[in-house]
């Protein structure tokens, strides 16, 4: 071959990769067998933790004499429907917002407690996660449909495949066009939500999908999306209708 | 991929994982002063000339091919090093390179291989930081690698024939 030939056969390897369509597979069928071990196991999982903690913050008023969030839906969350957890974010076409699970319980706290946890603390992540896991084994539902939802989703598409920051990748490069493939030994996931929040491995802490798709943006030297953005909630919502018929598996233990 | 395949890959696989080069790296906060742009000029897919007119150090571009937090080429590509634990499998292997592709053809991939494969994943090294969109605060006006950084990765790659 000449080198000409060669300096173009090495051009179609994107190409070539792109034409393989994937089936949707849950971020549980990338990560290595010791780490599905450490999900499945109820002792290992350090997931359950924030379960543990965002039981026990259900359970307590943040204001002395006040309400807990108990108090309306159940000592263990029991009349919170799990049907309904697995639906979120949910558009509020009302007020023609996004509303993710995270700001759902910032919104119903606020009314019984007399300061404002910000974006993404620690115990708000605990708290989403107990939520979520109501509904695990549950198939992630995100409405889809009607004029509205059908234009958000498509922003959404549009910001997963742009690309972002000095390592100039989308979200789409990685997670749907060489999802699969290792980077330094782990595998790239399909960027599925259905198990988050989880519990990573790496910066060995909870994230939430705010916090995942913030962490990504970290990894490609691009400026994060802040995190109560439209941008941030446009990805979000996308991305989880992305994963509908997923069971949830919150707490997932991911990389 | 085979059952049997991913358990074959796991076992050669080590845990370590650099991933792509880190930002939200502590690090990052102590960069060396940002250094002024170099133009350079594609012919036939090919640049031919060393970027700012340096000179690489092998040697030097040997540990920034494998630095997770600078080329991190073994992120993606094979190399036939045998203390590097975990390469990617995105990328073709870079075994044998510098005896397959005249250097100018080289420098073109490290410095922006996008710039004739737009669907490429592979990084752009050294790209006009006014052309990248959305870049950290930190990052700003930077290339991914300097030029010397990247003249070094390709003196290295021109030895592994
Ligand atoms: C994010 C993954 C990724 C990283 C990181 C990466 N590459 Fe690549 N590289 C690729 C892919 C994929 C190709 C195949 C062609 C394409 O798709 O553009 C490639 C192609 C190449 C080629 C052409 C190989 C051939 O046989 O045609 C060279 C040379 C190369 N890369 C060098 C490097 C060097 C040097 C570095 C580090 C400074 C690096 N790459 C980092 C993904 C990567």
């Amino acid at each position: 071959m000449s080198i000409k030939a060669l300096m173009i056969s090495g051009l179609l390897s994107a190409s070539l990769a792109q034409a393989v369509m994937a089936e949707q597979l849950s971020g549980y069928a990338f990560i290595k067998d010791d780490t599905r071990a450490m999900q499945d196991d109820d002792f290992a999982n350090p997931g359950l933790i924030a379960v543990a903690t965002g039981a026990e913050l259900f359970k307590t008023a943040s204001r002395s004499g006040g309400k807990t969030c108990a108090d309306c839906h159940g000592e263990a969350g029991e009349k919170l429907v799990p049907q309904r957890i697995a639906t979120y974010p949910v558009y509020d076409s009302d007020n023609k917002r996004i509303i993710s699970l995270q700001s759902r319980i910032t919104a119903c706290r606020t009314r019984v407690a007399d300061d404002t946890l910000p974006v993404n603390h620690p115990d708000l992540i605990a708290l989403e996660t107990f939520v979520r896991n109501r509904a695990r084994d549950v198939p992630v539902n995100v409405n889809t449909e009607g004029t509205e939802i059908k234009a958000l989703l498509k922003r959404g598409e549009e910001l997963y495949n742009t690309r972002y920051g000095l390592i100039d990748m989308s979200c789409h490069i990685c997670h749907t066009v060489y999802a699969g493939q290792y980077v330094r030994g782990q595998k790239i996931s399909q960027g599925q939500t259905n198990g988050f929040p989880a519990y990573r491995l790496g910066p060995g802490e909870m994230a939430n999908l705010n916090l995942r798709i913030t962490q990504c943006m970290d990894l490609m030297r691009a400026e994060p999306f802040p995190s109560d953005s439209e941008e941030m909630k446009l990805l979000e919502y996308y991305l989880s209708a992305r994963s509908n018929g997923l069971p949830i598996e919150t707490p997932a233990v991911r990389y | 991929m085979h059952q049997a395949q991913i358990a074959i890959f796991a076992a050669l696989l080590s845990l370590e994982f650099t991933g792509l080069a880190t930002a939200a790296d502590p690090a990052a906060s102590g960069l060396p002063p940002i250094e002024p742009y170099c133009h350079w000029e594609q012919t036939d897919l090919m640049i031919v000339e060393p970027l700012c007119g340096l000179k690489g150090d092998a040697k030097r571009g040997r540990a920034i091919a494998t630095d997770g937090n600078r080329g991190n080429c073994v992120a993606c590509h094979n190399m036939p090093f045998g203390d590097v634990e975990g390469y990617g499998t995105i990328g073709p292997s870079l075994a044998g390179i510098g005896g397959r592709y005249p250097e100018g053809y080289i420098r073109l991939r490290v410095v922006d291989t996008k710039s004739f494969n737009p669907a490429s994943i592979m990084p752009g090294y050294y790209r006009d930081p006014g052309k990248i969109h959305r870049p950290a605060k930190i990052f700003k006006g930077r290339t991914f690698l300097t030029a010397q950084e990247v003249e070094d990765v390709i003196g290295f790659l021109m030895t592994m024939k």
